[in-house]
């Protein structure tokens, strides 16, 4: 348990050190939901049934946030340290597989609990958004969110070649994601081609299930349908984390 | 002494890489307390070796014995036992010196203070900089301190003093020393045949993955080795290699004296190891 807590401070101080992973992964959604929140937070998405934009745009930046944190950030993350030797080092230490990887998850939602609180609290303040009514649901999709996408970004991982690679491999695959699967625009204006994809997307379902509960304020099970399509692809991810995870860089 | 006595025992390790034999049916044993050196130019097997031993690899063939068991079976109670630097740097770019050192000792139960680590690897003064702000020896050093943080009874370290300058290296080569003080036991790779002369008590020497000689450092510049005599004679270099150089110096002298002639740029050389490393070593 203390190796445990030891591992999470360590990624902690790792995370927050690293200044320009924790802008892109971090403040980013911060920094867009204050934008665009300012833009067009009052105007009413007819899509949604003349839904305000505010509140939609908030759950919107909380899958927007799981998307960059703990599926690119993650996957980056890891991709450097495997192919800068740190993975492999700490394999020779006492400390156990299963505890460092833990540890990285746990610190992985720590950051992602962070940066939803300050958008729920910026919608809040900013945008006159009101909490979420159920907050047991509210703590339940951050968990799913955190636990799926993390499984996709170490899934990714074995895919990625190089450090050098990783980050325009993962904004490749993510940055498209999360506007294709409507964390700022309603997926329902979309032209039939991007509605299909958004269709196969974990993203869009994520999305879904962030603006029942947020905005509005249903149960996370309440669409379970959205539920299993997360599960189904973070498990996809994890089945390709098992397969293709490596502790050691790949050598020439 | 039994296997089970030895710090390290191998015995027929085989390892290939598809058609490339990278080991091919090696044998040695290090004492407990033993500095041992393997040497070898690059591709020889060095890096494999090692890494079989410390649990990274599995190996076609033979028997391993690290510390009374088959590193490929490891347990979090034998990883507290080892130490490892392994052959490039492998550090957290974003931490301090002493930063690192903590977080690795945090992975022990009885680790060494980081604080007198940091001095005994010579970066007390960069002790609070980041690691991207240390030089590459630096950093190197960092490596090493990571690797003895944990207080291990069996240390290996490899290649572990690549791209020091020379005063560093000796602070390296005095850490070691220190260690082998301690009664630890090291397993050092290097092409480097000072270093091995200067810290080893054994070494072996490695080419296409087999052991073609073993010993003391001086076993292996000793014995029945031919020791050169170079002189000059009526404006030419002669060079002569001979088994008995006390009794061939003793002619020549002779000769010389005889004639009333200086013996001009005489020189007697014993082989060095790395003559002998360049004789195994050549295809």
């Amino acid at each position: 348990m203390s190796l445990l807590g030891h591992e999470v401070r360590t990624e902690q101080t790792l995370f927050w050190r690293n200044r320009e992973a924790a802008f892109f992964t971090f403040l980013l959604p911060i920094i867009f939901f204050v934008v665009f929140g300012s833009i067009y937070g009052d105007s009413h998405i007819k899509e949604e049934g003349g839904l305000r934009a505010a509140p939609f745009l908030e759950a919107g930046m909380i899958g927007y946030g799981v998307a960059s944190t703990a599926f690119a950030g993650l996957a980056i993350t890891m991709v450097i340290r495997r192919e800068g030797g740190v993975l492999k080092r700490i394999r020779a230490t006492p400390l156990p597989s299963w505890t460092y990887l833990v540890a990285v998850l746990v610190s992985t939602f720590v950051v992602f609990v962070i940066e939803a609180a300050l958008i729920i609290t910026i919608g809040r303040l900013l945008f006159a958004v009101p909490f979420p009514h159920e907050p047991f649901s509210l703590i339940a999709v951050l968990v799913l969110g955190a636990l799926a996408f993390a499984a996709m970004g170490l899934g990714l991982t074995g895919y990625v070649r190089s450090a050098e690679g990783s980050s325009a491999v993962v904004n490749f695959i993510y940055l498209p994601m999360a506007i294709i699967s409507g964390t700022f625009l309603s997926p329902e204006g979309y032209p039939p081609f991007l509605k299909a994809i958004a269709e196969v997307l974990p993203l869009t379902y994520y999305t879904r299930l962030t603006r029942n509960v947020m905005v509005h304020h249903q149960h996370l099970w309440s669409d379970l349908g959205a539920v299993g399509v997360v599960l189904l692809w973070g498990a996809i991810g994890l089945i390709a984390a098992i397969r293709g995870f490596r502790w050691e860089p790949r050598e020439g | 002494m039994t296997a089970a006595e030895a710090a390290v025992a191998v015995h027929g390790l085989r390892k290939s890489y598809g058609h490339l034999e990278a080991v091919r049916g090696i044998d040695f044993t290090i004492r407990p307390g033993e500095v041992f050196g393997l040497l070898g130019p690059n591709g020889a097997g060095k890096t494999t070796t090692v890494e079989i031993l410390e649990g990274y690899r599995k190996r076609d063939a033979g028997t391993v014995q690290v510390l009374g068991i088959d590193p490929q079976r490891a347990t979090p109670a034998w990883r507290e036992r080892i130490g490892v630097m392994l052959q490039s740097s492998s550090l957290y770019p974003n931490l301090t010196a002493i930063e690192s050192l903590r977080v690795f000792a945090g992975y022990y139960s009885k680790p060494r203070n980081p604080e007198e680590v940091v001095d005994l690897v010579g970066l007390s003064e960069k002790r609070d900089t980041r690691v991207r702000k240390l030089s590459g020896g630096q950093q190197r050093r960092l490596d090493l301190g990571i690797a003895l943080v944990g207080d291990p009874d069996l240390i290996f370290l490899d290649e572990p003093t690549t791209g020091f300058d020379p005063g560093a290296r000796r602070a390296a080569w005095d850490t070691v020393r220190g260690l082998r003080e301690l009664g630890k036991t090291i397993l050092l790779t290097t092409h480097y045949l000072d270093e091995a002369e200067q810290l080893a008590d054994r070494v072996a020497v490695l080419r296409d993955g087999e052991i073609v000689r073993e010993g003391t450092p001086s076993d292996l510049t000793g014995g029945a080795v031919e020791t050169e005599i170079r002189y000059r004679r009526d404006g030419r270099d002669i060079v002569e290699r001979t088994t008995e150089a006390t009794r061939r110096l003793n002619e020549l002298t002779a000769e010389a004296l005889a004639r009333g002639e200086e013996l001009e740029g005489l020189e007697v050389r014993r082989p060095t190891l790395e003559d002998i490393y360049l004789e195994l070593t050549a295809e």
